[in-house]
């Protein structure tokens, strides 16, 4: 089935630049799309597009237009787990986690018993269970954007949206993300991310995009697309691609 | 570990701890009915009440209301510093860095001055600056090309209230000396002598739907001090949630002090230290700050009008305790790493 279909998606900002020209894709179920390209090349703008942030028609979710959604249906839907997100409180991880249960919740009502269980179980799922009535200021960036994630599967949406979720860590959390995000491709979840990192990516991708200048390069199952000539066209800079021991290097 | 049961627990004992204060502010105020300056300065027993007619009366009409908006206005200049402090992302703000207190001081003198001196004028006209101080200085901090988000904010509202309070200074300078001019000055310093039934009928129903309306979104204000796109993603409509509770909570403030003036800090200290004693879950520490907001103004109000044979205006001793206060929670904020 096809979770997110884009058809002919342009987007031009107010100030007149254009960020996207003619984007069609389609993204099945279940998959892990990588968003690979340089900076300024739209992967973040597209982003906005698909958690309905900046406003389109040309996006369908499920199969309906993105635009019908509301607010806490699209919420139960579509989680988002941004680059960073700024702690002025020093909320508990729990606290922290049981926001991701907002679109489940009535208007003005509180988090119940299963919504806590659900946050906690998600606290779990990242290794963070034990730190739950720890401050979220005291954590390091890595566990940060761990609990970042913890906040996105509590909200238990079907599609997954993660902007550049490796970009500012270290290797062993690095390893932790893409153990995590294999565990929920695994449980089914449709994943899509942007990153700079094309041997990330293609850890973790089932397919890939590729973005420059707003247009999109190429798309396809990682096998197809993740080749050295288009990872040279795309990023402007020698690139090869070969297989070393079962292991395919991307450097 | 259970999780819920660890989760209920926390809750149980901040519910416990806000039954507990709410029992000390019953009693507080039923207490300091009873104390004041008439017959002499200190409490009145009740067995004396019974024979004295000035007493009951002094006791109903004005000691009573007084008390009645002492804890009001303390809830809500608290709930709504707490509410500016989530909205912001900043525990260093309060309606006041905003702009809101200068214009509302703006509008209030210029009321005085052009002589249509009704109560529901300066209310009205207090309002209405203080929302125009925060559309100005909401605006101008998205125009300013300097800076983050908050930096922006605050100095925004640092030049509106420069331009408020200049503009108050020449309010001043053409003020009839002995009548609008004290007025002013008083009004600046914050006072609830003025307190009357009248005005606790008339102005206070409204503040105390600004603060169920808050109440109602104690839960909810966790998620709008995230990023906008972040309370976006999980399902909330943030620009219209933060326009609510931004109107609400300067109405709520605005009306407040174009009664009882000027009142500064109990926005920015009481939702501290709330968040210190209940954690900073705004389910727990938005309802915290009211009870603590109104326990700090019933007291401040009290020793304001028994300590001395002249009352000493509120606003001069929030100023000078929270001041203080602030300046120890600062000090200590290291220790622990909480805001």
């Amino acid at each position: 089935m096809t979770a997110i279909k884009i058809e002919d998606l342009s987007f031009t900002y107010p100030s007149g630049t254009q960020a996207l020209a003619n984007i069609s894709l389609e993204v099945v179920e279940s998959s892990t799309l990588a968003l690979i390209g340089s900076n300024g090349a739209g992967k973040s703008t597209l982003m906005d597009l698909l958690f309905g942030w900046k406003p389109s028609s040309a996006i369908t979710l499920f199969r309906k237009p993105l635009k019908e959604y509301g607010r806490k249906e699209l919420g139960r839907h579509i989680a988002l787990v941004p680059q960073s997100e700024h702690y002025n409180f020093s909320f508990t991880l729990l606290d922290y986690t049981l926001f991701g249960r907002a679109p489940y919740l009535a208007e003005m009502a509180s988090p119940t018993d299963k919504d806590v269980r659900i946050a906690y179980e998600a606290l779990e799922m990242v290794g963070l269970a034990s730190f739950a009535q720890r401050s979220i200021t005291s954590l390091s960036g890595g566990e940060g954007q761990l609990v970042l994630i913890a906040r996105a599967i509590a909200q238990q949406s079907r599609v997954l949206l993660l902007d550049e979720p490796t970009s500012a860590l270290d290797p062993a959390n690095r390893r932790k993300v893409i153990e995590i995000l294999s565990s929920l491709h695994e449980q089914g979840k449709t994943i899509i991310f942007t990153t700079h990192d094309a041997q990330f990516a293609y850890e973790l991708a089932t397919h890939v995009a590729m973005l420059k200048g707003g247009k999109l390069l190429a798309f396809g199952t990682k096998e197809e697309v993740v080749t050295s000539s288009l990872l040279t066209t795309l990023y402007e800079t020698p690139m090869t691609v070969c297989a070393v021991g079962g292991k395919t290097l991307i450097y | 570990m259970n999780a819920e049961l660890l989760y209920r627990s926390e809750e149980r004992r901040n519910r416990r701890v806000l039954s507990g204060l709410f029992l000390l502010l019953l009693l507080l105020s039923a207490l300091f009915l009873f104390a004041g300056r008439y017959p002499k300065g200190g409490f009145t027993f009740p067995r004396d009440l019974a024979e004295n007619r000035m007493m009951q009366n002094i006791m109903l009409n004005i000691r009573l209301p007084r008390i009645l908006l002492a804890l009001i206005a303390g809830a809500i200049l608290s709930a709504a510093g707490f509410t500016f402090q989530m909205l912001f992302a900043n525990p260093l703000v309060e309606p006041g860095f905003l702009g809101v207190s200068q214009g509302s001081a703006f509008g209030a003198a210029l009321v005085i001055v052009v002589g249509t001196n009704s109560s529901a004028m300066v209310q009205v006209s207090a309002t209405f600056f203080g929302l125009l101080a925060l559309g100005a200085s909401y605006y101008l901090a998205k125009r300013f090309r300097f800076g983050g988000w908050l930096l922006r904010l605050v100095l925004s509202g640092i030049a509106v209230s420069a331009i408020f309070s200049s503009a108050l200074g020449v309010i001043k300078l053409v003020a009839e000396p002995t009548k609008d001019l004290q007025d002013i000055t008083f009004w600046m310093m914050g006072g609830l002598w003025n307190s009357n039934w009248k005005q606790i009928l008339t102005v206070m129903p409204i503040v105390l739907f600004c603060l169920v309306v808050l109440y109602s979104y104690r839960w909810k204000m966790n998620l709008l001090s995230l990023q906008e796109k972040s309370a976006y993603s999980v399902g909330l409509n943030p620009k219209r949630d933060r326009t609510v509770l931004l109107v609400v909570a300067t109405v709520g403030t605005t009306l407040t002090i174009s009664l009882t003036g000027l009142i500064g800090w109990v926005g920015l200290i009481m939702p501290h230290l709330a968040r210190k004693l209940f954690g900073s879950d705004s389910k727990a520490a938005l309802p915290g700050s009211m009870v603590m907001g109104a326990l700090f103004l019933l007291l401040c109000d009290t020793v304001g009008r028994t300590l001395l044979p002249t009352e000493i205006p509120i606003g001069l001793l929030t100023s000078f305790i929270g001041a203080i206060i602030f300046m120890v929670i600062l000090s200590l904020k290291h220790q622990d790493g909480k805001a």
